[in-house]
């Protein structure tokens, strides 16, 4: 089953709509009354759902981040913001289309969005180069980071990448470089940062925009260090063994919670949030006014020195000349 | 060469007698004696091969002799995922290298004048970032901050993050790289060396955010792998591609230096940003973080 695929697990789920759809179909067609048995068939649906998304492992949840029903960048953007404006381009090279910019509304509250974007068909994929951003998609980010610095608007960094492009070209215009001066200055933008995991944290692609004052990550998300068939190929030296390393990488938003990672874990419909966009949205964007509203109230001396202590604290180590903990 | 008249082993092939070694680039092969070798800084006299350095040797290449005054040498990594074997691999490395992890880092004077030092070793763990290694290069950044000092950093990295320790290690770029922005905000000198290997996480972070970038000849540099990157695209490899020559070519280092040379063009930089020798040697002994 390729990582990309949640349909082995949601299968007996995917069965059981299909049957209500048929007796939906005999009700309209045929004038009968199976209302209870449609009633009784959709609970057990629920049921099913909720068993099944309430014990996902590390490799569950990995193919649930990737899958293509899942919502991009695009669809959160399109349902939580109004007015949103997208620009483009890093003024040095060209425009990213792993890399989404723009400015919009959230609520009342101006805001500048970055993000990577996926694509669903062959197409979107090549446009998009799988998320996958360049040193231009880090370049404008930035750019635009500090054009939301400008105006004194918060910042909204959403993350969806399985990695960032590692081509000849972009080796040879600078993709280290450019994540390590987004990730640097990130921590001397003067206004508020939120960055949300929306479905694959991919290593320094992901931290790439992952520099922020919160750092929220969804239910079903996961953030890692390395994808698990990468990890799975070092240690085992056979990457069919991603299930294995998906646990041992402890990749979840609950891992990453428990590590002090991410700040908060956004809940996702039952049934994760390809099934419902618009409650996923809804509850993505309770999350970040909350915690907009929150930091309004910090000055910008503050707001860095809370933003680089979060992230200094990050590690587990013992000082054994000390002998006391890190 | 397999005739066995090399010892076999995980550094340098040497003769029995401890007198020669031979050249560890596959197209020069020199036999070198090992005297004169080390007084060539373990650069082969014929193709100038650079050889991998400790982290101590390296400390004491680019600090006046008795100056470098080790800091944190007791931090060790407490594997907080419980990862596979990774125990195992921290004790062969500690007994390796008789260091507690893949970084060496303390202060010490260059002509002089004080710095602050972190240095990433490849021979342990190929020199990857997990806790020990973030926490200790932050806190020689920090250290450098709060005395004014410029700071700078080896790389000899060729593991990036290291995945044993998970998410934790992908947070040490963040973290080496917010005590960089501060240091850069506070109008101090950052110089990174990139040494034989410089890659991935580490390159993607603190490798890349000196003010001068200073690289050894031949050292490879890049994001990822060579393996991976070729999987990832249709087009062809440039035969230099992440050499240190290729960087320079492509705007990414300022300087490709033979490592004779390194210490006096630290101490260049230092000069051109203002900064001044201490009047005694003990005076970097002061206000250190420990």
């Amino acid at each position: 089953m390729s990582a990309g695929s949640i349909d082995d697990f949601e299968q007996p789920i995917a069965d059981l709509e299909a049957q209500i759809e048929r007796v939906k179909r005999l009700t309209r067609e045929h004038g009968l009354d199976r209302n209870d048995e449609i009633a009784q068939l959709e609970q057990q649906v629920q049921r099913l759902i909720t068993e099944r998304y309430s014990n996902l492992s590390g490799w569950d949840k990995t193919r649930i981040a990737r899958n293509a029903r899942r919502p991009y960048t695009l669809d959160f953007i399109r349902l939580m913001l109004s007015d949103f404006t997208e620009l483009h381009g890093d003024r040095v090279f060209g425009d990213d289309g792993a890399m989404i910019g723009g400015v919009g509304k959230l609520g009342d509250q101006w805001v500048t969005v970055v993000g990577q974007q996926k694509g669903r068909d062959a197409q979107e994929r090549h446009k998009r180069n799988f998320g996958m951003a360049r040193p231009e998609g880090y370049r404008k980010a930035l750019r635009l980071m500090q054009l939301s610095e400008k105006f004194n608007r918060p910042i909204l960094c959403l993350v969806d990448t399985p990695a960032a492009d590692c081509t000849v070209p972009s080796e040879e215009r600078g993709i280290s470089e450019a994540i390590a001066r987004t990730i640097r200055d990130m921590f001397l933008l003067k206004v508020p940062v939120l960055v949300v995991i929306l479905g694959e944290g991919g290593s320094g692609g992901a931290i790439g925009i992952g520099v922020g004052d919160r750092v929220l990550m969804l239910e079903h998300a996961i953030y890692s260090v390395i994808p698990p068939e990468g990890c799975a190929a070092i240690i085992w030296r056979d990457s069919s063994r991603g299930p294995e390393a998906a646990e041992a990488l402890q990749l979840t938003a609950q891992h990453a919670l428990r590590f002090g990672v991410v700040d908060e874990v956004v809940s996702e419909p039952v049934g994760g949030a390809h099934r419902d966009y618009d409650e996923a949205a809804r509850q993505l964007r309770t999350a970040l006014e909350r915690n907009l509203a929150e930091l309004s109230s910090l000055t910008p001396e503050r707001l860095l020195e809370n933003r680089y202590e979060r992230f200094r604290k990050l590690g587990q180590f013992v000082d054994t000349a000390a002998n006391g903990a890190g | 060469m397999g005739n066995g008249w090399f010892r076999k082993g995980k550094g340098p092939q040497e003769f029995p007698e401890g007198l020669w070694i031979q050249c560890e680039n596959p197209k020069c092969r020199e036999l070198l004696f090992i005297r004169e070798w080390e007084r060539n800084l373990k650069v082969c006299r014929k193709c100038q091969y650079h050889f991998r350095l400790s982290g101590a040797e390296r400390a004491a290449l680019l600090t006046d002799p008795g100056t470098f005054i080790e800091h944190d040498a007791g931090l060790e990594s407490r594997n907080p995922l419980n990862f596979p074997k990774y125990n195992d691999s921290l004790e062969r490395y500690r007994r390796e290298t008789g260091q507690s992890d893949a970084i060496v880092s303390g202060d010490g004077q260059c002509e002089g004048i004080p710095f602050s030092l972190a240095v990433t070793d490849a021979r342990f763990m190929m020199g990857s970032m997990g806790s020990v290694v973030g926490e200790r290069l932050t806190r020689s950044v920090e250290r450098a901050t709060q005395n004014g000092w410029p700071v700078v950093l080896v790389s000899g990295t060729g593991g990036g993050a290291r995945m044993q320790e998970g998410i934790l290690a992908l947070m040490q770029m963040a973290k080496t790289s917010g005590a960089i922005a501060h240091h850069h905000a506070a109008g101090l000198l950052t110089v990174v060396i990139l040494t034989h290997p410089s890659m991935a996480g580490v390159l993607a972070s603190w490798g890349s955010l000196g003010d001068v970038i200073l690289a050894e000849p031949g050292a490879m540099i890049g994001f990822v792998g060579q393996r991976v990157s070729k999987q990832a695209q249709v087009s062809k490899v440039p035969s230099d591609f992440q050499t240190a020559e290729f960087q320079l070519a492509h705007g990414q280092v300022d300087r490709v230096v033979p490592r004779k040379d390194l210490k006096a063009t630290l101490a260049t930089l230092f000069e051109f940003a203002g900064y001044t020798p201490v009047a005694r040697p003990d005076a970097v002994s002061t206000g250190s973080g420990e």
